[in-house]
């Protein structure tokens, strides 16, 4: 690194770095707003409606000043967990699929094909579900939209992103350590579980924890199939309302007390996302730490 | 056993994209090759008619989330590969807030964007609002490309053009920037797509409304939220709807079939072309 002091040139770069400084601060300032605007729509929450009203009040229902959000918290967290556990697994699958089976060519159209997977929006996934799924669902088990279509359409939403990401993970796998277990000559099905899943555990890891993100905080798609009845569902064909599909139903005319509700559900989503992100670095640091050390 | 799984997962994957590509296609096809679908406005709450106006709001909120994103992006992206050390306190901190920003679900935007642009700023359910709104959500994302393709230039190049007597300013001008155009590019291709596929931010900011926008202080409904409102509160607009997601899903490839091309090429040529 040069080190030269009081040069003129050199004004012209401490200008330059203090004009990006501030241009860089301002995702800084965004997150800060965004955390003062939640916090100032719900600022005269506790005095006006109390904390517990929202884990105790009978049902939601603000009109009648009622706002227990626990249903629709039950809501977001059975679907979320629903579609994770289908959807890890079978990115897993896929993943092995790219590694252990496919050919050259087949391995290409496959990949391509997740991420025009990956890429299609969530209310195309959501319109889908509503005239394609629902229906189906509807045949066997009325009404059809309800826990079973939200975790299906969520499913098939995150799945692939997440096969893509393991896919990478496996990637990622120093070659040596394929390559020697391919040498032993074991059988796939002990490649998988005793070099290749080991190693990418991180990778498997994080891939499940974003995909719990994507689908705690996924709105249109769960609005358009889950059924949007506030109650804890007493089976998987049951109607469920999420916290987020409850925001985009009734921010449009909630005003007063329903409107701070709405953006307290909010600051909630933003809460299990933040302790999510804290649970991913802190395991991403264990994992280099012990990189680290067994060097 | 093993081999059984993971060819009907993959083989289903295929099934999916099949069957919804198909459904796409064989409702929407032919509403969306008539030239009315393009140039005429939704009649009967969007049961007949066309998505002009829609496409017009859908480009102006895009195109004002990526005008105001595009300088902030490119000047971070500068900061954080070229004028600060990695383990800066400062770059840290922006870091970690790009995370966040990362992570936060797009009906949390949506909530901030109607508290903050719509009601506190004054703007109202419009075109603008949303454009911000959208603004802030892809930040991270072409943050991190844009810093990547910084990152991807040599080191050697660096030291080269500072043992020239460059200074920083001077480099990113003459090496860096030209260098890092392709992964500019990329980046701002990922984002527009990601704008371009929002709809639960958009709601609550730039709003419902499908006449012709005359001014960005207007309301105006885009493609997603146009697909989104057909489906549920428009009886019989399943028709509409199919060829809107059509064309909207058909926006969203050749974007990424775009930005394929681009990466692709990059690699080919190497780095030492430009």
């Amino acid at each position: 690194m040069l080190k030269i002091k009081d040069s003129s040139l050199l004004q012209t770069d401490n200008f330059v770095s203090s004009i990006l400084k501030i241009a860089a601060s301002v995702s800084a300032v965004i997150v800060i707003l965004i955390l003062g605007f939640l916090i100032r729509e719900t600022a005269d929450v506790p005095s006006r409606i109390g904390i517990t009203s929202f884990f105790f009040d009978k049902t939601w229902n603000p009109t009648e000043s009622q706002f227990n959000l626990i249903p629709m918290l039950a809501g977001s967290l059975l679907s979320t967990l629903g579609a994770v556990m289908l959807a890890i697994p079978t990115g897993v699958v896929c993943a092995v699929f790219l590694h252990l089976y496919a050919n050259d060519p087949l391995r290409f159209i496959l990949r391509r094909t997740l991420e025009i997977l990956g890429g299609i929006p969530s209310v195309v996934y959501g319109f889908w579900g509503l005239v394609v799924l629902v229906p189906m669902i509807n045949m066997w088990y009325p009404p059809g939209a309800g826990l079973s279509a939200a975790v299906s359409v969520l499913t098939i939403m995150i799945l692939p992103t997440a096969s893509l990401m393991i896919d990478a993970a496996f990637q990622a796998i120093p070659r040596q350590a394929v390559a020697g277990v391919r040498a032993l000559g074991l059988e796939r099905w002990e490649i998988l579980t005793l070099c290749l899943i080991p190693q990418a555990r991180l990778g498997i890891l994080t891939a499940t924890l974003l995909s719990v993100g994507r689908a705690i905080g996924e709105t249109m798609a769960v609005l358009m199939v889950c059924g949007n009845i506030v109650q804890f569902p007493s089976s998987i064909f049951d109607p469920i309302r999420t916290l987020t599909a409850n925001i985009a139903l009734e921010l449009g005319y909630a005003e007063g007390n329903h409107r701070s509700a709405l953006y307290v559900s909010g600051i909630l989503l933003l809460f299990i996302i933040a302790v999510l992100i804290v649970v991913i670095s802190i395991y991403e640091r264990q994992h280099q730490r012990a990189k680290y050390d067994s060097k | 056993m093993l081999g059984f799984i993971s060819w009907t997962a993959s083989l289903a994957t295929f099934f999916i994209l099949g069957i919804l590509l198909f459904d796409m296609v064989s409702d929407g096809f032919r509403i969306m090759m008539s030239v009315d679908f393009f140039t005429n406005g939704p009649e009967k709450a969007g049961r007949a008619g066309g998505i002009a106006p829609i496409l017009v709001s859908t480009m102006l909120v895009v195109g004002i989330a990526i005008a105001v994103s595009i300088p902030i992006g490119l000047a971070t992206a500068l900061l954080l590969s070229e004028f600060t050390r990695r383990d800066s306190q400062f770059a840290f901190f922006v870091r970690k807030s790009l995370d966040i920003l990362a992570g936060v679900p797009s009906i949390v935007f949506g909530l901030f964007g109607n508290a903050f642009f719509c009601v506190y700023l004054g703007m109202g359910f419009s075109i603008l609002s949303g454009g911000l709104t959208l603004a802030c959500m892809v930040l991270p994302i072409l943050i991190r490309t844009t810093e990547e393709s910084f990152r991807a230039v040599p080191n050697e190049f660096r030291h080269g053009i500072a043992a020239l007597g460059f200074t920083k300013t001077a480099s990113v001008f003459h090496l860096l920037m030209p260098m890092a155009i392709p992964g500019l590019v990329v980046g701002t291709i990922l984002g527009v797509g990601r704008a371009t596929a929002e709809t639960a931010a958009l709601i609550f900011t730039s709003g419902y409304v499908d006449r012709m926008p005359e001014s960005v202080l207007d309301s105006g409904r885009t493609l997603s939220v146009h697909i989104y409102d057909l489906a549920m509160n428009i009886p019989g607009g399943d028709r509409m709807a199919y060829a809107t997601s059509l064309c909207l899903v058909l926006i969203l490839l050749s974007m990424s079939f775009l930005t394929n091309i681009i990466a692709k090429s990059v690699l080919q040529r190497g780095i030492y072309t430009s």
